[in-house]
């Protein structure tokens, strides 16, 4: 009792000390945090300015002041282009694939890993699932262009087993393109998304197994009672992200992979705005299309924050 | 008796299971590393020859030439020098950077904590594009065509930084609040006591940086394509790759021409490039694992 009165003294004390007082003895750890908070006003909110360049004929040597007005222009100029509508597409359609397929299977492989009693093994298997992910998307196109070269090994496999006849000219075929992307990255994220799903796996209580079988239930009903409601809210969580990134399709893959015979299905809004932002110097149009894209972004983020508000409510009863 | 039926139905499943998963397994592994092999091998095969194709875990016709030839090319070391100098410097400024960041807001009583944080956590959603990037970077700042363009603007990531707060405030308070007692300031608490414990999770996120900064190629063609010198090995990759995609039509009728001029293709360079620039990282990564997956567990959950 006696003790408690002289320490609740100066934390009173220290709340009535004005704003610029207790910022002036945290000078400190300002110190660490406001060049921080510099940096990224100047490289990430600073050019959020040049999004004017959307709305005007920009030209870099005149600057955003002195660039012909245009007003919406721009925007009409893309909404009546084909294939800005087909980058749209392609977008939402790739990230959709990667989406679904990506999350279904390293769920799939989470469960599999789960199963895996031999240590040893299940991280023989982590770590080499992991791998592709620290490869670089020109690695893996690379490797991508000897697999499935029309001498490859996709073709040959496919030869051999008589599936086909001719080799399939799989990198120059216009409608395999969605798909190829999704398989390689699935192939390359596969191990890495499950990560997060096995850590989930590893938290759910063991007495919960116990109980289940007592109760008679085998093993894939144990997956489905125990398992997969174990995992849902870490699923919805992620989902929910992922709808916020949704026009998030990439652009490595496609830049690199793309060619002339596939671009109607393999451009993205992000290569578009590349292709006319730095190579033709469209620079009021290429903005123009980038800004759409975050603010559809955008939109979606709040949606989705939205809904998993609204679901939360739901979930957690 | 009854019983006896059970038991043994249910033991059978657990033999078969395991047996089927497990093999599920090593086919999944082996697809992964399937492609890896194969561009190993193509990499040791006589030029000519691999434009055959067909060559699948190992090198029909051996031959170090591609090898010889990269090796053989001043520019591989410079862009391997350039490619080492941008990662190691990147990696060490993010972990100091990032991780005061980090501690300065893991104060409860710092009152800028809830501003900075959201000023931070904003910039991973929103993104002022590709082109106003650009224009800072290479008309405002002048970064393009100088080396600094491959540190300055990566300084720092906010994801990395969440990282390392939820690793911080896992932390015990009485460590910080004991210093405080004896004396010592924040930037003393955090460089002495603070940083040499997130030893771990600055593991995972050195890692990341690494990684990312070092698989890196679309900055050195968006500012530096002109500069030679400032290639990068992933860049010099990037090039290979977009020669072969061309020829790649033209692949059957250049595959004659080639045959008595000389042993080195486009595609076996590229191969041999391909592994030497992902060997660093296949040399270190599986040391850091039990690191990064700790890492990425943190980053997930508050992120």
């Amino acid at each position: 009792m006696i003790g408690a009165s002289p320490q609740k003294a100066p934390i009173q004390a220290r709340k009535k000390k004005g704003f610029f007082k207790t910022l002036w003895e945290q000078k400190q750890l300002m110190l660490m945090s406001v060049p921080m908070l510099l940096y990224v006003f100047l490289f990430n909110y600073f050019p959020m300015w040049g999004w004017i360049a959307a709305f005007e004929k920009y030209n870099p040597k005149l600057g955003p002041f002195k660039s012909k007005w245009v007003g919406f222009d721009n925007f009409k100029w893309l909404f009546n282009r084909a294939d800005f509508l087909e980058s749209i597409r392609n977008t939402l359609a790739m990230s959709l694939i990667n989406l679904v397929f990506g999350t279904l299977a390293a769920i799939l492989l989470a469960i599999l890993l789960n199963e895996v009693r031999t240590r040893a093994f299940k991280r023989t298997v982590q770590t080499v699932t992991y791998l592709p992910h620290f490869l670089s998307m020109v690695i893996v196109v690379g490797m991508a262009q000897n697999i499935f070269a029309s001498t490859g090994t996709v073709n040959n496999l496919l030869l051999k087993t008589g599936l086909i006849d001719t080799p399939i000219f799989w990198l120059g075929e216009k409608k395999l393109f969605w798909g190829l992307v999704g398989v390689i990255n699935i192939w390359k994220e596969v191990g890495w998304n499950s990560i997060i799903y096995i850590s989930t796996m590893t938290s759910i209580d063991p007495t919960l197994y116990e109980a289940a079988s007592i109760d008679g239930a085998g093993r894939f009903r144990r997956i489905l009672h125990v398992t997969l409601p174990g995992i849902k809210s870490t699923f919805v969580v992620l989902l929910i992200m992922n709808i916020g990134h949704l026009m998030e399709a990439g652009f490595e893959i496609q830049y690199l992979m793309g060619n002339s015979q596939v671009l109607e299905y393999s451009q993205t809004i992000d290569v578009f705005v590349l292709k006319y932002g730095i190579s033709s110097n469209e620079y009021g149009i290429a903005t123009a299309a980038g800004m759409f894209k975050s603010i559809v972004a955008i939109i979606l983020l709040f949606s989705a924050n939205f809904i998993a508000k609204k679901l939360d409510e739901d979930t957690l009863i | 008796m009854t019983t006896a039926v059970p038991k043994r139905q249910k033991k059978r499943r657990d033999v078969v299971f395991p047996f089927v998963n497990g093999v599920i397994l090593c086919v999944l592994m082996f697809v992964t590393l399937y492609p890896v092999i194969n561009t190993v091998a193509i990499s040791f095969n006589d030029g000519t020859d691999a434009l055959r194709g067909g060559i699948e875990l190992w090198p029909r016709v051996f031959s170090l030439k591609a090898y010889e030839a990269l090796l053989t090319d001043p520019m591989i070391y410079q862009a391997f020098f350039i490619s080492v100098s941008r990662t190691v410097i990147t990696t060490l400024l993010n972990l100091v950077l990032t991780s005061m960041l980090a501690f300065a807001l893991s104060r409860r009583e710092y009152v800028l904590r809830g501003f900075i944080t959201m000023t931070m956590v904003l910039t991973m959603y929103v993104n002022a594009g590709l082109i106003p990037n650009y224009l800072l970077i290479s008309k405002t700042l002048k970064l393009s065509k100088t080396f600094w363009v491959y540190i300055i603007p990566t300084m720092f990531s906010c994801f990395n930084m969440i990282v390392i707060r939820t690793y911080i405030l896992g932390l015990p308070e009485a460590l910080v609040e004991s210093a405080r007692i004896d004396g010592a300031g924040d930037i003393r608490i955090f460089w002495q006591i603070i940083f040499p414990l997130c030893t771990p999770v600055l593991a995972t996120v050195a890692l990341f940086v690494a990684v990312g900064s070092w698989n890196q190629w679309f900055d050195t063609q968006l500012y530096n394509g002109g500069k030679k010198y400032l290639h990068t090995l992933q860049y010099l990759l990037k090039m290979k790759l977009a020669t072969t995609t061309q020829s790649m039509n033209a692949a059957q009728t250049s595959a004659d021409a080639l045959k008595n001029t000389t042993q080195t293709t486009p595609v076996t360079i590229r191969c041999a490039i391909t592994v030497v620039s992902a060997l660093p990282i296949l040399l270190v990564y599986p040391f850091l694992q039990r690191y990064f997956v700790t890492g990425m567990v943190l980053g997930g959950v508050k992120g």
